[in-house]
């Protein structure tokens, strides 16, 4: 074993999808550079909503979002949108998208 | 003056989530002037070429869109006038004191059928880094980052098309310079109140959203230069370098910081108030929307703020 660990394991409930994903990088643009097309890629700003997921397990941190996709209620009961998601540990994640807005 | 009436589009206010990190964005890269920041935390933009004061205003929210557009008129007395014909047609009016944006005179707002707030205005300052008019160069200093010349146009998404295509030109004296047509519906429309292919656009949805605000390039080579940059800086690309059948312009799409897209473009065509109406078939949706790919995406469709 030589080298710096390729970041945490993402990991998308129900498939076998998953990445790896560096603390300072979005768990959206690691899946992006992964080549993976699990979740939905919208504007990749916290604005659109397009890329909402539910964190099913793992510690992580957030950063500013549209509160019209994740509101203080959502972000408590561990919603976010993937691309202002950032990893604390390993994660596993569900596709929260909610069309027709 | 040939042109009356609503001359142009003058502003438009939009949210973001961090303000440093959007002006970061709209400064360094889309490359407009930093007019001034103000106490109530609006900050002000122009683009390089504009004689006005300021075109773009960002607010710090905690969720993205537009707030306002405001389109400029002619003379004080087109701001009466256009009072009066809406208050007619049953809409209700506002008025904003001279002021309330720095530089800007008074206002009047009102809410269009799909639901967003317009406003017009007849005075604003000049700006004290407008373009010269004395024996002038071709720019007062070279442009930065994309070299947007101005704020140009927005597309907003909201319902009923027909009668906000009634508002705009029965009441603003706008004209259609393209539609898309459904068996049963308009569902898209592109109006001009002088001599561009569009001042402002709008597509159905339900709900009343924000599609995009528009800057305009010198040439297709500045669109490539933008497309490097987005590259470079690793701004969110939403797609493009491409062309517009509808419009004819050439293109690339991208997302703020917050997630609202933005357009630069170049090209297109000059509209004059007795040409037709360019008409398409929703079937040609693609190609009228997306000229070389010939196909719509589930993002440029589908991300609104």
């Amino acid at each position: 074993l030589s080298g710096p660990p390729p970041g945490f394991r993402i990991r998308v409930a129900g498939s076998d999808w998953e990445f790896p994903c560096g603390a300072e990088d979005s768990v959206l643009r690691a899946m992006e550079r992964g080549g993976v097309r699990s979740i939905a890629i919208g504007c990749r700003g916290g604005g659109c909503g397009f890329c909402r997921v539910h964190v099913d397990a793992g510690d992580y941190r957030t950063g500013r979002m549209s509160v019209l996709h994740v509101d203080e209620g959502a972000r408590s009961e561990g919603y976010a949108l993937a691309c202002r998601l950032y990893p604390l540990s390993d994660l596993v994640l569900s596709p929260a998208r909610i069309t027709g807005r | 003056m040939a042109i009356t009436g609503v001359l142009r589009a003058g502003f438009v206010q939009i949210r973001v989530l961090d303000i440093e990190v959007a002006l970061k964005h709209y400064v360094d890269r889309i490359g407009l002037d930093l007019v001034g920041r103000e106490a109530d935390g609006r900050v002000y933009l122009k683009g390089w070429d504009e004689f006005d004061r300021h075109s773009i205003i960002l607010r710090e929210a905690d969720a993205p869109g537009m707030d306002v557009m405001g389109f400029k008129v002619a003379a004080a007395k087109d701001l009466d006038s256009f009072k009066r014909r809406i208050s007619e047609a049953g809409v209700a009016v506002d008025e904003v004191s001279a002021g309330e944006q720095p530089g800007v005179g008074r206002r009047i707002g009102f809410t269009i059928p799909t639901g967003h707030r317009i406003e017009l205005f007849a005075e604003i300052e000049q700006s004290r880094t407008a373009p010269p008019t004395a024996n002038p160069d071709v720019w007062p200093e070279e442009p930065r980052g994309m070299r947007a010349t101005r704020f140009d146009h927005i597309l907003l998404y909201g319902p009923d098309i027909p009668a906000v295509t009634r508002f705009f030109t029965e009441i603003l004296d706008f004209a259609v310079t393209e539609r898309v047509d459904a068996p049963d519906a308009t569902i898209a429309v592109w109006l001009s109140c002088a001599t561009k292919a569009h001042d402002i656009a709008f597509v159905q949805h339900a709900e009343p959203k924000f599609h995009h605000v528009s800057f305009f390039l010198e040439s297709w080579h500045d669109v490539g230069h933008a497309a490097d940059l987005i590259s470079r800086y690793d701004i969110s690309l939403d797609v493009g370098p491409t062309r517009h059948g509808i419009t004819r312009g050439q293109t690339i799409y991208f997302f703020d910081p917050s997630g609202n897209r933005n357009e630069v473009f170049s090209g297109g065509y000059i509209f004059y108030p007795d040409n037709p109406t360019r008409v398409w078939g929703v079937e040609q949706l693609g190609r009228g929307i997306f000229y070389y790919e010939k196909e719509l995406n589930d993002r440029f469709l589908g991300v609104v703020t």
